[in-house]
């Protein structure tokens, strides 16, 4: 008798642990908000852009006021150390009480986590500022890279690929990767893409792919060898062209895009490659780039994405990083960042579906001279499967490293 | 006299420290070999094979990779010997040579990485050099398409290296001399015709080698293996040896870890194999020397090849000070532009905008090399305590453990040392940090004061002992108060090692620790100059002036006696 008690209480334990372990899943924002507070959250970051860093400072002194967060950014070199940091603790057997707990990322750092199932999630849809992103005019919003996110990001800044060019230097502006090399001719040597190791750079042969492929809408499936083949042969044909045209014949890339903005304030090069609409604004207004400095968009179109922060499966403070994520979509966080005076970083809100009060704050945000309109960034080409970035980024490491 | 008594717990202190810094060499070495064979089971390396290194091999760019290492390492070594010996030999019996080194200290207490990035600026073909001739001398309004940083060959590293080792070698090989009557030597050969220098070169140097040869493997070693400088001047497609390692450590392709040990492992094959060469060059070059010297030529290509070097090697000691010094420039320039010589606008924006964010990694760095610093003195005066209590000096074997966190190249072991972190859980975690630095910073304390610890007059201590004071009040009354110069200065020299760290912060911090050097490697590879001379600058200065300090704390004391 006192034995069949023993074991009903222990079931009872065994439910209410079960029911208190789904409660904590499906826990209400409040709740979520309140077990925020206190919690010391890892921010793990590419750390490569002090504008983004002084706005992610911001950002710890803003959720510490609000609800008692104390936020520190893990600057990174590249992003892929905080998936080696989450890789490794997973291989070291600590499930619980992970060292990262939010990541900036998208493309393939994020496939890797989601492929091994190392994020916690779903949860996007759970952050109260999440009914403003933009699902459905930026597709780039809910799938990255052609893989769905499945709630396991969320947004929080938009790149889309614009060339930079001085003004001063250079009239004959070209509008296509075709024209490109045919200005290169005309001027050797004075522009150049960053590493193919780094994603601008491998984002430089993207863009060419999509001008140059046979059958673009191929790029939206992942890459065969039998496909891969026939879709890169007119960028290879292109590119060995363009090469030993580029800024020290092709031979040396700078490291990532503040190294190679640092070429054109230098005056090394005239025009480069980038990844931020509001670049050559924000550059100019901290003295990165001469104000002769102006933005192009191709004709064809350019390349866009989304970039998100996701939160490892074994992170401490995994409420602390939701608060966090649904702060950094806030409209009046959205409109700080995309001030160019700031952070220059395109929201990812859905502006014209937003309250007045919040629409009138994107309204009233600066304009420049270097800042294309958004008619002439007209919508984004989504990006290639992953597969087609890592096979042009081995392919280009197989014919010039040697 | 046998064992003295009431060594106690004095006598504990050999096996500590070496327990200290040896556990993490070899534990990470082992942890970096065995995935070089395949064996990692938390990541699904389960059976030993040679698949990590058929990776490795097929590599595009290994070769090139390897040649570069070994290329630049030996080049930075011989070049940083010939410049040493030749400012040595012109510098012998000059007045100003006795106070060497505190002309050196800038340079030396400067981490590598400051001086890299200082170096970079100087160069770069809009860099500052070309802007003070351009375009009045060379005509050139826009800069020149030429390669320099990054240049394949590895020049650019290859400078860095000799202009931060050269002074390290100079006092080296001053240290030496006091072993051995170089000024009777000198003064005789000149009687007999010899120029000084000729007399340095044929005299002095063959008696001081053996002593400077430890030294001059720790620079072949360093030169190797060095990831922070070859990250910022270094070639990139292929990069150096170890660069190529951390690059793959680092992937998010968690199959990288094995090929990325293979080729740890292959940097310290490299080193091995180029301490063995050197080794084995040493006699032929000894034997070449000989005829020359026994030939006896006066006034031969001798001194005027000496006197070329000590040149070079003073312009490089001025282009590390204007490296430093451009940097502290970028930090108060608001615009800068090529080819202006100077910042055309100034600002103290960057200062104040870079306050915040530079707090964390100087209290950091500060904390880190306080603490290493203070653990390496307790350890290596414990040591030097216990060997004057028991009267015997550690051999050569012991010298060579010392200097053997100096010779393994640091990717070798810090990644498995890292594994072992995180396995006891205290990756990540200041402490782990502390214990990395002190692998490196306690060599250096403990050979930095073992010498004048060793040449203090021992009557001072007996005549205390026969007054009836106990070795401790001894230790803490006479040894210590005689010798607060030399202990000073060897903090200073301890916590500059520390603050110069780079990959041991990387690896014990799982990158959630930042210093100066890891902020300023992490911005050197392509942020805003301001910016990078704001860290480069406070770098270089905080090494300094504790050496300041160090220097004139005893300087004031024993003045006020």
């Amino acid at each position: 008798m006192t034995r069949g008690r023993t074991e009903l209480r222990f079931c009872a334990l065994v439910l209410i642990a079960l029911s208190f372990s789904v409660f904590a899943e499906d826990m209400p924002w409040n709740d979520i908000v309140a077990k925020a507070r206190g919690q010391a959250v890892n921010f793990n970051a590419w750390a490569g852009d002090e504008k983004t860093n002084a706005f992610i400072a911001w950002v710890g002194t803003e959720v510490g006021q609000r609800y008692g967060i104390k936020l520190r950014q893990v600057k990174l070199r590249d992003t892929a150390e905080a998936v080696t940091r989450v890789v490794a603790e997973k291989a070291a057997g600590r499930d619980a009480l992970g060292t990262v707990d939010l990541i900036w990322l998208n493309g393939p750092n994020f496939l890797a986590l989601k492929a091994e199932h190392l994020l916690y999630g779903p949860f996007s849809a759970k952050l109260p500022n999440y009914r403003y992103v933009d699902t459905t005019h930026i597709r780039s919003n809910v799938v990255d890279f052609t893989i769905p996110l499945d709630g396991f990001a969320s947004p929080w800044r938009r790149a889309q690929i614009v060339f930079v060019y001085d003004g001063a230097r250079i009239s004959d502006v070209p509008h296509s990767m075709a024209q490109l090399l045919a200005w290169a001719k005309r001027h050797p040597g004075r522009t150049t893409h960053p590493s193919v190791r780094n994603f601008l750079g491998a984002t430089f042969l993207k863009q060419a792919l999509y001008e140059l492929a046979p059958d673009a809408q191929q790029l939206q499936e992942p890459a065969t060898d039998a496909n891969f083949a026939v879709q890169t042969a007119p960028l290879w044909v292109w590119y060995e062209q363009l090469r030993p045209l580029l800024w020290r014949h092709g031979e040396q890339f700078p490291d990532n895009g503040p190294a190679q903005r640092q070429l054109v304030n230098d005056g090394e090069i005239d025009m480069m490659i980038s990844f931020s609409p509001a670049e050559a604004a924000v550059a100019q207004a901290a003295e990165q780039l001469p104000s002769s400095v102006r933005t192009v968009v191709f004709d064809g179109g350019t390349i866009g994405n989304t970039s998100f922060v996701a939160i490892p499966y074994n992170a401490a403070h995994k409420e602390g990083a939701m608060v966090v994520a649904n702060f950094l979509l806030e409209p009046s966080t959205q409109a700080r960042a995309q001030d160019y005076r700031e952070m220059g970083a395109y929201t990812v809100l859905d502006v014209d579906a937003l309250p007045h009060a919040d629409r009138a704050l994107f309204d009233a945000l600066p304009r420049h001279p270097a800042l294309p309109t958004s008619a002439e960034l007209r919508t984004p080409l989504p990006e290639p499967h992953p597969s087609w970035m890592t096979g042009i980024a081995a392919q280009w490491e197989r014919r010039y490293t040697k | 006299m046998t064992a003295p008594r009431g060594a106690g717990i004095v006598g504990l202190f050999p096996a500590l420290t070496v327990a200290a810094f040896l556990l993490p060499i070899v534990a990470g070495l082992a942890g970096t070999l065995l995935p070089a064979f395949g064996y990692l089971p938390a990541i699904g390396g389960n059976a030993l094979g040679l698949d990590p290194w058929r990776r490795l091999i097929a590599y595009p760019g290994i070769a090139t990779s390897v040649i570069t290492s070994l290329s630049t390492g030996f080049a930075a070594t011989l070049a940083s010997l010939a410049l040493a010996v030749a400012f040595c030999a012109i510098a012998h019996g000059r007045s100003w040579a006795r106070r060497i080194g505190g002309f050196v200290a800038p340079v030396l207490s400067t981490p590598h990485a400051a001086i890299a990035i200082g170096v970079a600026f100087l160069i770069a073909p809009s860099g500052w050099i070309a802007r003070a001739i351009s375009p009045w001398l060379t005509e050139w309004t826009l800069p020149p398409d030429v390669a320099t940083i990054g240049h394949r060959s590895g020049w650019p590293l290859v400078l860095c290296l000799v202009a931060k080792e050269t002074p390290y070698l100079v006092l080296m090989m001053i240290g030496a001399l006091h072993q051995v009557p170089a000024r009777g030597h000198v003064m005789i050969a000149r009687s007999l015709g010899y120029s000084s220098a000729e007399a340095w070169l044929k005299i002095v140097l063959p008696q001081i080698y053996p002593q400077i040869r430890l030294p001059i493997f720790a620079v072949l070693a360093f030169s190797l293996s060095v990831v922070d400088v070859a990250l910022i001047l270094g070639p990139g497609n292929p990069p150096p040896l170890a660069v190529l390692a951390l690059r793959w450590f680092s992937d998010a392709d968690i199959g990288y870890y094995f090929p990325a040990a293979a080729a740890a492992s292959l940097q310290l094959l490299l080193v091995v194999f180029a301490i063995v060469a050197w080794r084995l060059a040493e006699p032929i070059v000894t034997s070449v020397a000989r005829v020359w010297i026994v030939r006896g030529v006066r006034r031969g290509m001798a001194t005027v090849s000496a006197r070329a070097g000590f040149i070079v090697a003073i312009a490089l000691f001025a282009g590390s000070i204007f490296a430093i010094a451009g940097m502290a420039l970028w930090s108060i320039a608001d615009a800068w532009r090529f080819p202006s010589a100077l910042p055309t606008t100034w600002t103290l924006g960057n200062w104040s905008r870079e306050l915040a964010s530079l707090r964390a990694p100087v209290s950091a760095t500060l904390l880190l090399a306080t603490a290493a610093t203070l653990i390496a003195l307790v350890l290596a005066l414990g040591c030097l305590e216990n060997e004057t209590r028991a009267r015997h000096h550690i051999g050569t074997r012991a010298l060579w453990l010392l200097y053997l966190p100096l010779l393994v190249p640091q990717i070798a072991f810090l990644f498995g040392t890292q594994v072992l972190l995180v396995k006891t859980g205290i990756d990540g975690t200041l402490a782990a940090v502390v214990w990395a630095h002190l692998v490196f910073v306690l060599p250096y304390v403990f050979l930095s004061l073992a010498d004048p610890w060793r040449s203090l007059d021992s009557r001072y201590a007996r005549t205390a002992a026969s007054l009836g004071a106990s070795p401790s009040r001894i230790f803490f009354r006479i040894r210590l108060p005689l010798l607060l110069g030399p202990v000073l200065i060897a903090c200073a020299i301890g916590f500059a090692v520390s603050v110069g760290q780079y990959l041991p912060t990387v690896f014990a911090g799982n990158g959630r620790i930042a210093t100066l050097t890891t902020d300023a490697v992490t911005l050197a590879g392509g942020a805003d100059r301001r910016v990078i001379g704001t860290y480069a600058l406070l770098q270089a200065l905080l090494p300094m002036l504790v050496y300041v300090a160090a220097v004139t704390v005893p300087a004031c004391r024993f003045a006020r006696r």
